[in-house]
Order: structure tokens, then sequence, then C-alpha cells
């Protein structure tokens, strides 16, 4: 297999950007742009095969959490924790998702057992508030002198580089997939599931495939994010609000197009310090406001995100282009 | 254990009332999904902006509490329409999906407009009733005020869907939304009617809500994702399953409470819900 040469001249190029020394608060908005582009990438790697799940949250919080509490309890680095994390988020994902897909549980049942999960992981991290701090939030201890690289805690150009590795694996996972026959089944099951079990195609572990690499990518990010602020919450890491903004990001970039999400992160990011710069702490609800009209809008007018805007594919095919198409 | 320890019985007791409370938000949800085919993802957000209209009126326009009530039912009805005729409307043609992210993203539109209006503080109402004593076992009188109008509201409603010429229509079209058309019921007119009575029912829901509990913006996320699993675990669309399933997590969480702690209770819940589905993906009483 012949890799794409265009995608990677532009991580090597992303990738010097530090050199160029930008300012530490453009760092800040990168950074957070990437690993958000790789929770939505991770997201729409399930979604656009019709798993639409409302409950990513809570794998970012399982592993997230997983990972701090290593760190501060026991002393064990992140560079252990963040896999032992992705594995937890993994097997949550596998528990909730195997008897999903056996049981055909799908379309909107399925988003709202996940959203029950997403619900469950932020109450326990509420709940647990002896050790996660509670609704208060929790920070990873200070890495003593020189040990930094030990804890994982870089300066911004050392998380941008983890980042940007994030999400060229995220990417890299996107193509690769794309070129699998996991991809051709799921397409096919997302179409009609029982027409795909009659050729053959083995519905249940398809779907598991998926799942556990999309619950990987989000919770990757997930911890990454909360080594990278420094903080821990179950409303930013945990629970609906989380999950609907990651499918947000995903939604109005396009889910179908591998830079789709990343395309939908930058808005979302750019968005929010738009018009937290604009109008200030008073606009607190300003972010929330806009991106739900844009929701709306992007439903009614634009369901394939803006990088449906860019298909070469003639639109007048598919009248009704659907933004998922839900497995029923 | 004791079952007639009085601890005990004022948790079934609690469990009940709280059964009545989420009971209003389920009908109603389950009213426009069986009819229109639609999860409205923001109606917890519907009920939030009533409760805040409530508490606006009584406490700071200084009206009297019947008033507020009574302007609260018919506003939430009214934004139920809007949400139909403006998001809902021109998107049924559309996958499902689309359909319940766009009211996600209303979603959004509400929290966020609550916040600017009126910061992320939480409200109270500062109403309350004096606790009433039944052999050794105290209710709260509020609770129990807003139980029987909860219970009041599911009679009227089923007696609108029984014998009204409208009501008919509506279970019809639930039903079968192929062939009533053809029996000369305008699908688009009823959607409307179903859309206008769930809101109603959101509005009834944030008044009883807001005696109870303190408004702030995000106070949706704490009764929302409860009320869609009762939904789902009653059967999407299945009114007397959604009513009964409401009582059943009510008690769930209110004896999870007695035992352990309500988070723990509320975790209970959500993991009941999620084996629910996994033994019956359909919800519980489905035919």
């Amino acid at each position: 297999m012949k890799l794409p040469l265009l995608p990677i001249l532009l991580l090597v190029l992303l990738a010097g950007v530090p050199l160029l020394s930008p300012p530490d608060y453009f760092m800040h908005l990168l950074i957070t742009a990437l690993l958000t582009a790789v929770m939505g990438t991770g997201w729409a790697m399930m979604g656009r095969f019709g798993l639409v799940s409302f409950g990513h949250g809570a794998f970012l919080g399982a592993s997230a959490y997983t990972m701090a509490l290593l760190w501060n309890e026991l002393g064990i680095t992140p560079w252990l924790g963040i896999p032992v994390g992705v594995l937890v988020a993994v097997l949550l994902g596998v528990l909730l998702g195997y008897p999903c897909f056996r049981l055909r549980v799908v379309g909107h049942y399925f988003a709202l057992v996940t959203l029950a999960a997403g619900e469950i992981v932020r109450i326990l991290v509420t709940a647990l508030r002896e050790h996660t701090g509670g609704s208060l939030g929790m920070t990873p201890n200070q890495a003593p002198p020189g040990g930094g690289f030990l804890a994982m805690q870089f300066d911004k150009a050392g998380f941008w580089w983890v980042a940007l590795g994030a999400w060229g694996l995220a990417l890299l996972a996107w193509w690769l997939l794309d070129r699998s026959m996991t991809s051709k089944a799921l397409a096919a099951i997302a179409e009609d599931e029982d027409a795909a079990a009659s050729v053959g195609i083995q519905v249940t572990r398809e779907k598991l495939k998926i799942t556990v690499i999309s619950v990987a990518f989000a919770a990757l990010a997930g911890a990454l994010m909360a080594q990278y602020r420094m903080y821990l919450n179950p409303e930013s890491l945990s629970g609906l609000g989380i999950s609907l903004q990651i499918v947000f990001s995903a939604i109005a970039g396009g889910m179908y197009a591998p830079f789709g999400p990343s395309i939908g992160a930058v808005i979302t990011i750019g968005l929010e310090e738009a018009l937290r710069f604009g109008f200030g702490t008073e606009f607190t609800g300003g972010a929330p406001l806009v991106y739900g009209v844009l929701l709306v809008l992007f439903m009614l007018f634009l369901p394939r995100g803006i990088a449906g805007l860019l298909e070469r594919r003639p639109q007048a095919r598919k009248p009704a282009a659907p933004a998922v198409q839900l497995a029923e | 254990m004791d079952l007639l320890d009085p601890f005990f019985l004022e948790a079934l007791v609690n469990g009940i009332l709280l059964g009545g409370v989420f009971a209003l938000p389920a009908l109603g949800l389950n009213l426009v999904f069986g009819v229109v085919d639609v999860v409205w993802l923001c109606y917890a957000e519907l009920v939030m902006v009533g409760m805040y209209a409530a508490w606006f009126l009584y406490t700071q326009a200084g009206w009297p509490l019947w008033a507020a009530f009574a302007v609260c039912l018919p506003l939430v009805s009214l934004l139920g329409l809007l949400l139909h005729l403006l998001v809902v409307k021109p998107l049924l043609n559309q996958p499902p999906i689309n359909q319940v992210l766009a009211t996600g993203g209303v979603l959004f539109v509400l929290q966020g407009a609550a916040t600017l209006a009126f910061r992320t503080d939480f409200r109270s109402l500062g109403v309350d009733m004096p606790p009433m004593e039944v052999g050794d076992v105290f209710v709260s009188g509020t609770k129990l005020a807003a139980f029987c109008a909860a219970l009041l509201g599911a009679a009227v409603l089923w007696a609108f869907l029984k014998f009204t010429y409208v009501g008919v229509a509506i279970r019809a079209i639930a039903r079968d939304r192929e062939v009533m058309p053809l029996m000369g019921v305008d699908p688009q007119r009823i959607y409307l009617i179903a859309s206008a009575v769930g809101g109603a029912l959101a509005g009834l829901a944030a008044c009883l809500l807001v005696v109870q509990l303190d408004v702030h913006p995000f106070v949706g996320l704490s009764f929302g994702p409860i009320t869609f699993m009762i939904c789902v675990m009653g059967g999407l669309g299945n009114m007397l399953g959604g009513f009964l399933a409401a009582f059943l997590m009510g008690l769930i969480i209110s004896v999870g409470g007695f035992w352990g702690n309500t988070e723990y209770s509320y975790v209970i819940a959500f993991l009941f819900f999620i084996l629910t589905i996994f033994a019956r993906p359909r919800g519980l009483f489905a035919r």
C-alpha cells in the first residue's frame, strides 16, 4: 500500500510550527483543536456507519481519570497510565457494545444506551469525590524538578508534537479502515443489517471492531487533553454535554471525509474563542447559543458538513443525503 | 430488614412521588415520539425554560403563583409548536438521526440563552408547604401537591386521547401513519397538535419541578437523561409503558438512596436501564 504523500507532507509541515515560536496562546488553541479533532475523528469512525453514540464522553473520562489516579495515588507515569486508561475505556466500550450489537440494540435505542453510559461515568466520577475531587475536579500532581518528561508534563511544543502524533495515528487508522473489508462490511450493515448478515458478514464482530478503534482514539484524546490542561472535571470529560459537543464538531466538519471532524474541531474551538474574545466573560452563554444555532442550520441545509461541500460526487444522486444512516 | 421501618416506608412514598414527577415529561416525550416519530433531545430544556418563566414571573415580576403557572403552561406549549415548525417539520423526510441532532442543537441554544439571560446562578422559588405526617411517615407537602397535579395532568391527557375526536386521530396516527391520511386525517395538523400538547406537558412539568428544584441553565441535564431512559424502558411511543416505568425508576432511585446514597442510586437506575434494554430491547412493556 502506498501512503498518500500530501497528508504526510502536511504532518511534517505542522510538526515545524513550534519552530516559528508562535505566541503561547496560539499554540494553546492549536493543541486544543488538534485533541478535539482526535475525539471527533474517533467518534466519526462509528458515526458514519450509523452507530451514533451519545456517550463518547464516558470514554474520555474513563481513560483520563484512570491515568490521573494512577499518577496521583500510585505514582505510575502517564506514559504507562495512558495505555492503561485507553484499555479501561476500550473494555468499557466492549462491555457496552457487545450486548448492544448481539441483541441488535440499534437506532434511537443504541443512542440512548450510550447516553446512559456517559451519565453513569459522570455520576461515578462525581460520587467518588474522595479520589476524583467530585465536580470540583482534580489536578495531576506536579512532577518533581527534572522529572517533567517522565511525568509527561511538557511545554506547549512538546504537547503539540504528542497531539500531532495522536492525530496522525487517527488519520492513518481512518485511511487503513477505508481500504479494509471492515469498512465495506460496516457500510453494508448500515444499509441493511439482515441482508448483510445473510451474505455472511459477522455483524457483531465488525461492529465491535470499529467500536474498539473509535473508543481507543476518543480515550487517547481524553487522557491527553486532561494531561495537557493539568485539570480534570466530570463535566468536561463525561456526560451528555461533552458527548454532544464531540458529535457537533464531527457533524459540522462532515463525518464522511477523513479531514471532516478536524475541520469541525477547528471551527468549534475557533468559534468558542472568538465569542469569548469578542464578548468577554459576560457572554458565557454565547458559545453554546451560537453553535446550537449552527448545528440546527447544518442539519437543515448542510447535513454532510463543511467537507460535504468539497465532495466531488454529484449531490443530485442522493437527494436527502443523511448525516448518518441509522441501521434500523 | 423490617419492611415496616418508617424510613423505608418514607423512601417508598418518596419514590412514588418522584415517579409522578418523572411521569409528565416522559408522557410528553412519548406523545411526540409516538405521533411525530421524532425524539426531542431538548425536552428537558423546554422544561427549564418553563421553570425560568415561572421563577421570573413569581419572584421578579411579583405575580401571584397561580398566574405565573397559568402563563408558564401556554408559553412552553408555544415553544413546542415553534420547535416543530422551525426545526422538526423541515426535517420530517430526513433520517431520524438528523432530526435528533437538530433538536440537540436546540438544547445548546436554550442552555446558552438561559446562561446569557440569567447567568449560571441557582434560582429558587422559595415556596414550601409544611410536611404532613401519616402514621410514622413524613411526606413533603410540596412533593405531594406536585404528585397530585402530575396525576391530574396525566388523567386529563388520557381523557383527551380517549374521548375527543382529535385525541382519537392522534392515537390513530401513532398506530399507522400511512393509512390515516387515507381516512381524511391531515397528519401535519395532528403533528402540530401533538407538539403543542407535548409542550404543554413540559410546561406543567416545569411548574411542578420549579417548586422542588433550583433553576439553573443546566438543570435539564439533571432530569433529562433519566426521562429519555424512562421512555425507552417503557417502549418509545408507548404512553402507558412510560408512565409505569417512571414510577419504577422513581422507586429505584429513592429506595437505592435509602440503602446507599442518592448518587449511587442514579448509577443503579442507569445500570438497570441498560440491563433492561439488553433483556427487552423494545422496552419492558413491549407487546
